[in-house]
């Protein structure tokens, strides 16, 4: 604890420790047993991958406790009012009906009412136009203290957009990828009516299924309408019961969804960490299934390319050691690495320079980076036949509609160069340098930011619940839209804003951005980092003219 | 001192009585001494725990062989070869391009011919030009856009309810709302022909399942009244224990409609939260078409929650959920796949709502969709050898074989006709086969139509294979007739056969 207060802290830059930048409480705690692998690595990676978690203040932690519990407290003096019928009673309260057993179970019931409605009004903020670089908040107002509210169409703010995930700035309503969509939409129309084995299956799904495994350097893909149901539609075909799902704590909820419509045993592992992963897998394959000590049929390591909330990047080649060394099969979630990581655009693997054919599940979306909707899975021919056949996708749910299958098809031969201009490369390395040149210029400003310096996802730790509110607002107040998260998304003391990097941001827009995010941290005293300003710094990123 | 004598004399009295004691006693008493010695001093009962060598662990891994992580599919698969020989060129219209040749189609669920209307293709390309392709963003996260609350507004009034909420996708939708509500140690009431969606819904509550039999009001109540009875044992357990029913409005597997005004008698009788889904009867029964409730003329008051896609009858994409506010709010923060997903692309949302300023302003539009479904209910009927299932104003007709089970010859006669991998495929599903080899006989004359698909070992009730079709409201009389003729005579050709 005297260690916490002093600040001594553990963010230093990687060179062969593998946990180093790990501080002991900030749970990404060192794991004891550490075992020496028998096979050589090539540990050059680690020389470029630099992660700082600076961990919770003490008096940050303990304000953040004492605000929460004022908030509860206060909650529960209404909740009482409310039943000596002091208050007006909300209609959006669930009615009491004679003998059915309540809806809703009463805690996340007092969440609901007296925690995130005082807060609503950051959430869910509705927009009027595309979220590019720029965007339209329609103005909303409550009457009623967040339980509904009314839009006003008339009062539009726009705001510099850094909530969006745009990492390459498809989104857009005028260029080529608008006018490729709204030609589809015409030959095609809007929907497919079919799932891919009740002819649902257009040339244009077929065009898309290639081309995506053509950028992913796989032999076969397939793509799914939806994003979150790549994930938890598709697990079920591949791991069963008797089978282990490792999976890193950080995942996202269809990953831990998709987990669990398996029926395989499932286990997590530290964030990120490489010691508690390799722990875990070695027990699994030495003493099997617990009980009866039987071998898995198979073990599975599901970890994300680029974790949204934390903005860490998964240390991909260590984990394709281990998953050689134990014979682990490798699910890889690229939805917040596609496109927008490594050179030329082709998620963690390419960041790496590894082969992709080494992961055996490459997943990712196109809601982020090719400003589409939906996903796919890439991986062997043996692979994407089974799920062509297998997959509860491909049986009852309907194929991509033609203008967003278009709109990623367009965007994927812009980033792979395919359109004869230089477009997609210019916007790769415009988002690497907007990313190192936020990043940096966030550390020296002194506040804690969490992830690696080349992730476009940017973690600012707010911490209070009560600045949570105050960041959002006050910076929307002075056109800057961000998202803040708190609990239950975050650990209870790790409260966030979180900043999307864009390839449509310009260096001035970064500055403007840069600007009130100062002026609001000075409002709201953010400067709580203690470590030393990093080194690193955009200046080897080119920029393409 | 005082305390210590009497223990003293105590022990002198004990020391007299060892030495009176019979030998035999003295051996006996001896033996249980041993006895809880050893008891105390063995080891507990556990499973061996060798603890190993490094060498020895490492040994293990090196012998440890994982199962493939996939099984190996066939590239001349009979499912793979049917989507990659049948790729559709252009929209999926009543009249679509297959394999370059032109069929009428009987196999999309363009219900209400919404797919070629003009007017809500515009409505999506000027969505396109203000808001771009993707919403880039979950709902909480600025993928909130003005024309998905305007979509959840009109959606909300169109079925005459508090609120509604929207999904990116129709399968997501059922599944995430169920598990918003019912979670572990709850009991859900299910009807055993509920579609796959439902089924991923119930397994990701974790809840207590119980199916009831198909639209068998009487097994639903001999179950309820097990639980009633459970429930009086352990009173304590049910005062937290929440009950639900879930059923379909118009089964996508059977075609037909549930009982639902016996169902509401039931849900007030039990004290059962009723969740329906109403992917295939929203936009298709009632007259003005919203669904089940209409039909039945039972107010959706009387309904906990509705859910239906929009990708049937409405010709979108993504779902929603309706119902009172209270309870369709809390999916806002409870529904995985509305929280976790991005939102749905703004011009499909566009789409949507045209789409239903169509449904709310064509007044005739669902009586000439029931007089066609039933038309075309009575000619299917007629065909010999098969059987069509569901109700007669349904829009989704499954087609199967009148007897399937009964008849062995026709089973025998099937499976020498199919090649070997075939059967290493489908094994008893030849019947399946048999259809598709009237649905490439149908294509051959001009009519697209599909079988009913199913993943086989996961369903949890199978219905007997079929051909579906789907009844599009904008077939004119004489397509009707020549759809007809096409699906009987492809049915006697290859029934006709044997």
């Amino acid at each position: 604890m005297v260690a916490l207060m002093n600040g001594k802290n553990g963010s230093v830059p990687l060179n062969g420790k593998m946990n180093g930048m790990h501080n002991k409480t900030n749970g990404f705690s060192k794991n004891g047993s550490v075992h020496k692998s028998h096979t050589t690595i090539d540990e050059g990676w680690k020389k470029d991958y630099w992660e700082s978690f600076e961990e919770t203040p003490l008096l940050a932690a303990i304000f953040t406790y004492i605000c929460y519990g004022l908030v509860v407290l206060i909650g529960h003096i209404r909740d009482f009012m409310n039943n000596m019928g002091l208050l007006k009673v909300n209609t959006s309260l669930e009615p009491r009906i004679p003998g059915f057993v309540p809806l809703f179970s009463t805690w996340e019931s007092f969440y609901t009412r007296h925690v995130f409605r005082r807060v609503s009004d950051v959430l869910c903020k509705p927009v009027g136009g595309v979220p590019a670089a720029r965007m339209d908040l329609v103005y909303r107002e409550t009457h009623d203290y967040g339980w509904t509210y009314e839009l006003n169409k008339d009062r539009i703010d726009t705001v510099l957009n850094m909530g969006s995930y745009n990492y390459l700035g498809f989104s857009e309503n005028k260029g080529p990828c608008k006018d490729n969509a709204a030609r589809v939409t015409k030959d095609y129309g809007i929907s497919t009516f079919g799932s891919r084995q009740e002819l649902g299956i257009l040339d244009i799904h077929k065009q898309l299924d290639d081309l995506v495994a053509e950028f992913l350097g796989v032999e076969a893909a397939i793509t799914v309408p939806m994003g979150f149901a790549t994930n938890s539609m598709n697990m079920p075909c591949l791991v069963s019961k008797g089978c282990l799902i490792l999976s890193d704590e950080l995942n996202h909820a269809s990953l831990v969804l998709g987990s669990r419509l398996t029926g395989a045993t499932i286990k997590t592992f530290k964030h990120n960490n490489m010691q508690s992963l390799e722990k875990r897998l070695r027990d699994a394959v030495i003493h099997g299934k617990p009980r009866t000590h039987r071998p898995w049929k198979k073990i599975l390591i599901v970890v994300e390319g680029v974790y949204s909330m934390e903005g860490s990047i998964v240390k991909l080649p260590e984990i394709i050691r281990l998953k050689k060394l134990y014979k682990a099969y490798l699910y890889l979630d690229e939805a917040h690495s596609i496109g927008a990581m490594g050179p030329r655009g082709r998620g963690v693997v390419d960041y790496f320079g590894l082969d992709p054919k080494e992961i055996d599940i490459m997943m990712g979306t196109f809601t982020k980076s090719f400003g589409s909707a939906g996903g796919y899975i890439g991986g062997s021919k043996r692979l994407i036949n089974h799920l062509r056949v297998n997959s509860h996708v491909s049986v009852y749910a309907p194929t991509m509609p033609p203008p967003i299958a278009q709109q990623v098809i367009t965007s994927m031969t812009i980033i792979m160069g395919k359109d004869g201009t230089n477009e997609g490369k210019k916007r790769i390395q415009q988002l690497k340098w907007n990313c190192r040149y936020f990043r940096r210029n966030l550390h020296e400003r002194g506040y804690i930011i969490y992830g690696n310096k080349d992730s476009p996802v940017v973690p600012l730790l707010l911490f209070m619940p009560t600045k949570l509110a105050a960041f959002s607002r006050e910076c929307v107040r002075r056109g800057l839209g961000v998202v803040v998260v708190g609990f239950p998304a975050t650990p209870i003391t790790k409260t966030r804003a979180r900043f999307c990097l864009s390839a449509a941001h310009t260096k001035a827009d970064i500055d403007e951005a840069l600007k009130i995010i100062e002026e609001v941290g000075d409002l709201i005293r953010l400067r709580y980092s203690k470590m030393p300003v990093p080194s690193f710094s955009e200046k080897d990123i080119e920029l393409v003219e | 001192m005082m305390a210590i004598i009497p223990a003293t004399w105590d022990m002198y009295d004990m020391l007299q009585a060892v030495i009176q004691a019979p030998t035999y006693h003295l051996i006996f008493e001896a033996l249980l001494i041993i006895l809880i010695v050893k008891l105390v001093f063995s080891k507990a009962y556990a499973p061996d725990k060798t603890i190993l060598t490094e060498k020895e662990k490492d040994e293990l891994i090196e012998e440890w062989k994982p199962e493939p992580l996939v099984p190996d599919t066939p590239d001349d698969h009979p499912l793979l070869r049917s989507m990659e020989n049948n790729i559709i060129t252009g929209r999926p219209d009543k009249i679509m391009t297959i394999n370059g040749k032109s069929v009428i189609n009987m196999a999309s669920m363009n219900f209400l011919g919404m797919l070629g209307d003009e007017s809500i293709e515009v409505a999506a390309q000027k969505a396109l030009s203000k808001y771009g392709v993707g919403s880039c963003g979950p709902r909480g996260f600025y993928g909130t856009m003005d024309v998905h609350l305007e979509l959840e507004d009109r959606l909300a009034k169109f079925m005459q309810a508090e609120e509604a909420i929207l999904y990116s996708y129709g399968f997501a939708t059922i599944a995430s709302a169920i598990p918003a509500y019912s979670k572990r140690g709850d009991v859900i009431f299910v009807d055993e022909g509920v579609c796959f969606a439902i089924q991923k819904g119930l397994v990701a509550s974790r809840s207590v399942i119980k199916y009831f039999k198909h639209n068998d009001m009487a097994d639903l109540e001999r179950l309820c009244l097990e639980q009633q009875k459970e429930d009086k044992k352990l009173p304590k357990k049910a005062k937290v224990t929440r009950r639900f029913l879930v059923v379909e409005g118009l089964y996508a597997k059977h075609g037909d409609i549930c009982p639902l005004p016996k169902l509401v008698e039931l849900k007030w009788k039990y004290k059962l939260r009723i969740f329906i889904e109403e992917s295939f009867s929203f936009g298709v029964l009632g007259d003005n078409g919203r669904g089940v409730t209409e039909h039945f003329n039972i107010k959706l008051d009387e309904v906990d929650l509705v859910a239906a896609c929009l990708e049937n009858a409405v010709g979108g994409a993504g779902g929603f959920c309706c119902g009172k506010k209270y309870i369709v709010d809390h999916q806002r923060l409870s529904g995985l796949g509305y929280c976790f997903s991005a939102s749905l692309p703004p011009m499909l949302a566009s789409g949507a709502i045209q789409s239903l300023n169509i449904i709310e302003n064509d007044q005739s539009l669902f009586s000439r969709l029931h007089q066609k479904s039933e038309k075309i209910h009575k000619e299917l009927s007629k065909i010999e050898g098969m059987r069509v299932m569901g109700d007669k104003v349904a829009p989704i007709k499954h087609l199967s074989l009148a007897e399937p089970s009964d008849d062995r010859s026709l089973d025998n006669r099937t499976i020498e006709k199919i090649t070997q991998e075939a059967s290493q495929a489908f094994g008893a599903l030849a019947i399946l086969i048999l259809l598709w080899e009237c649905l490439n006989f149908a294509m051959e004359r001009g009519l697209a139509l599909t079988p009913a698909r199913y993943l086989e070992h996961e369903e949890h009730q199978l219905p007997p294979p079929s051909i579906r079709i789907a009844v599009n409201v904008k077939l004119t009389e004489d397509e009707i007739a020549k759809c007809m003729d096409i699906i009987a005579d492809s049915c006697h050709a290859v029934l006709g056969k044997s």
